[in-house]
């Protein structure tokens, strides 16, 4: 059976053309990120600012076109989809955004996020069929379609807002979603709800996930497989559990050490840091490893080459280091 | 550091943040928001003070009262928005009593803010020195450009900053020197308070890290006070000497950042640090209903009744005082005695 999704080789690049000039910047390099069609799995996508992980969202959405590479859905090229069978995977692929405030519009009740998906999927034949349907999916996010449906946004708490669009997703019933940073403006103490909701789609309803995030502790917390990017290039990859519990490669080892401890009495390691402005960083495309300018274990090869990835742990634990060559 | 500096601070090195005496104290600020429907209460009868040295951490959920709070101390309340009642005192000024000229003058000299977004603060099209210079010369008598030159690269050194930046326009620094950069600017006239909203908010982890340290620096070497707001409880435990705590337009605790971390009282408090992700260990998630009251109608008692595992009658009848339950362990919280031992609750 083929994989769920895959991605081949993915590349994008942003300017650079006869038409919007300027400097190449490389988004996303020779990507490659597999999820299996059984059983359901969350797959975290991490990385700083300006990684390049809400590219790749955009591309597995459709929202932008890859420069190279392929992505395939089920066996089929999704750049080959057109007419029913895009319809399908529009279908299959859902997404749940950032942002849970700007993703309504203020006009409409919130019932008319539910009422077009149905109305554009063709999903009932009658109003009271399409009610049981959103009432069906509304519970599986705890919510009463009672309490909110006649409601407009600004009524609604951003935890609420967020649960209201995992909702929208499941209620197609897709294969996978698309969740990019859901929980970043979700308050605190609510995120735990967001993220549980995530594990029972993935666990009772069988829906996989790729978990697009910056925040290494919630990608920990529920994430099946990991891939840290630094620069449109993956740096690490492997099992969740794995690769943060034994980071190898020196930018997750520094992405690592940095994240505050929730406790007064550890504090953060005071050795000097020092940081690179990132412009300088990001204009070669090709030359040798991104991370060089801030290595702390760099040395001359890693100029001239790109580390390509090494095994370095069990199963698919990967990082693109170097340091790792030899215990291939 | 300049000359000035070390002389009208003369606790340089070596600050613990338990320095004796109040930097500002803040007395029964209520700060509504004017709505055809009823007023918000953004900020609802909200007491603290801030020590001289000491990091003080506000947090809570985002619309609960924090960059309200810090705008009313700073006197920059805008309209719908209006000071209701309350005193703000810094070094012993009540800022409500002064006019527009007389708070010219207190801002930025005594009293500095980092706003929330600051690297989107700076002017585009304004080198970072000549920015720098806008503000001290607004503020303080003309002085040579050599003279200013120094003092700008002092400050950048202060905060870690190369001295290219000097000459270098916003757009060529990344987010974390540009943060840097109006941490350098809200220290440059050498004030009491800084306010900080959200200072690391937009940054990276390793980036988040770095401007920390900036600031944990710049307390130790100048001794000042300041306000950290945010959310991220992670940062505030590296962070802060105190914290207060925030929910809906109320102060619900307030400790030492040890004491809060090692026995939150309130159960929001208790909340906000159990649903820190961790990355030591995989645990279940812990789950909590999450319904808010309108704001414009807070319910009768205690504000967070809706939302707590343990309400009990009592909390819906009468408000709960903020009481030291431990020692400098302020809670507003109906599960403790007078002397801090918790009632048996359902």
């Amino acid at each position: 059976m083929p994989p769920l999704l895959e991605v081949q080789n993915a590349t994008k690049l942003y300017g650079g053309s006869l038409l919007s000039g300027g400097p190449v910047t490389v988004a996303l390099q020779d990507y490659n990120l597999t999820i299996e069609e059984s059983p359901a799995t969350i797959t975290a996508v991490a990385g700083e600012s300006g990684s390049g992980k809400s590219t790749l969202a955009n591309l597995v959405l459709g929202f932008t076109s890859l420069t190279s590479g392929n992505i395939i859905f089920r066996g089929r090229n999704v750049k080959e989809m057109i007419g029913q069978e895009r319809m399908q995977y529009r279908r299959e692929v859902q997404a749940v955004f950032q942002d849970p405030y700007a993703v309504y519009n203020p006009f409409y009740r919130v019932k008319h996020v539910f009422d077009m998906i149905i109305h554009n999927f063709k999903m009932a034949h009658n109003v009271r069929d399409g009610r049981e349907m959103i009432e069906d999916a509304l519970n599986v996010v705890g919510l009463r379609g009672e309490e909110i449906l006649e409601k407009y946004p600004h009524q609604l708490s951003g935890g609420q807002r967020q649960r209201i669009m995992m909702a929208r997703a499941y209620m197609l019933r897709p294969r996978l979603i698309v969740a990019d940073e859901p929980v970043s403006m979700v308050d605190a103490s609510l995120r735990a709800m967001i993220l549980d909701i995530m594990l029972r789609l993935r666990d009772e309803e069988g829906i996989s996930f790729l978990y697009i995030t910056h925040d290494l502790s919630t990608a920990y917390q529920i994430g099946d497989a990991i891939y840290l990017l630094y620069q449109g290039v993956i740096a690490e990859s492997g099992e969740t559990t794995s690769v943060i519990e034994n980071p190898k490669h020196p930018y997750v080892q520094l992405l690592l050490d940095s994240i505050p401890v929730p406790d007064p009495d550890i504090k953060w390691g005071s050795e000097d840091m020092a940081t690179v402005d990132d412009e300088e960083m990001r204009i070669s495309v090709d030359s040798g490893c991104r991370f060089y300018p801030r290595c702390s274990q760099r040395f001359d090869r890693c100029l001239e080459l790109t580390p390509p990835p090494f095994s370095v742990g069990e199963k698919d634990h990967q990082a693109a280091c170097f340091l790792y060559e030899d215990k291939r | 550091m300049t000359v000035e500096m070390t002389q009208t601070r003369p606790a340089t090195g070596g600050f613990d943040g338990h320095g004796e005496g109040a930097a500002l104290t803040v007395k029964e600020l209520k700060v509504y928001y004017h709505t055809p429907t009823g007023d918000v209460r953004a900020v609802d009868s909200v007491s603290f003070e801030v020590r001289k040295g000491e990091i003080m951490g506000l947090v809570g959920e985002s619309g609960c009262g924090k960059t309200t709070t810090a705008m009313a101390i700073l006197q920059l309340v805008q309209s719908p928005g209006r000071i209701v009642g309350g005193s703000v005192e810094l070094d012993g000024i009540d800022l409500m009593q002064l006019n527009s000229a007389e708070l010219r003058d207190v801002r930025w000299t005594r009293l500095s803010l980092i706003p929330q977004g600051a690297m989107n603060s700076l002017n585009p099209v304004m080198l970072i020195n000549s920015q720098i210079k806008d503000a001290i010369q607004t503020h303080e008598a003309r002085s040579s450009s050599a003279e200013l030159k120094e003092r700008i690269e002092n400050l950048f050194q202060l905060v870690g900053l190369p001295s290219r930046v000097y000459n270098m326009y916003p757009h060529e620094l990344s987010g974390g020197m540009k943060q840097r950069a109006c941490i350098a600017m809200a220290i440059a006239l050498n004030p009491q308070l800084i306010i900080a909203d959200e200072p690391t908010s937009a940054l990276d982890v390793v980036v988040q890290r770095v401007v920390g340290q900036t600031l944990l620096d710049v307390k130790r070497r100048l001794g000042i006070s300041m306000i950290v707001i945010g959310h991220d409880m992670g940062l505030m435990a590296q962070l802060v000497d105190r914290l207060a705590v925030m929910y809906a337009g109320r102060m619900v605790e307030i400790a030492p950042v040890k004491s809060m971390f090692a026995e939150p009282l309130h159960p929001y408090a208790q909340l906000l640090i159990e649903s820190i992700p961790s990355i030591k260990e995989r645990k279940p998630l812990r789950l909590t209903e999450g319904l808010t009251h309108d704001l414009r109608t807070p319910p009768t008692g205690c504000i967070f009744q809706m939302r707590c595992p343990h309400v009990m009658d009592i909390c819906r009848e009468a408000d709960p005082p903020l009481r030291e339950l431990r020692p400098n362990h302020q809670t507003a919280c109906h599960l403790y005695e007078d002397d801090g031992t918790p009632i048996p609750h359902p």
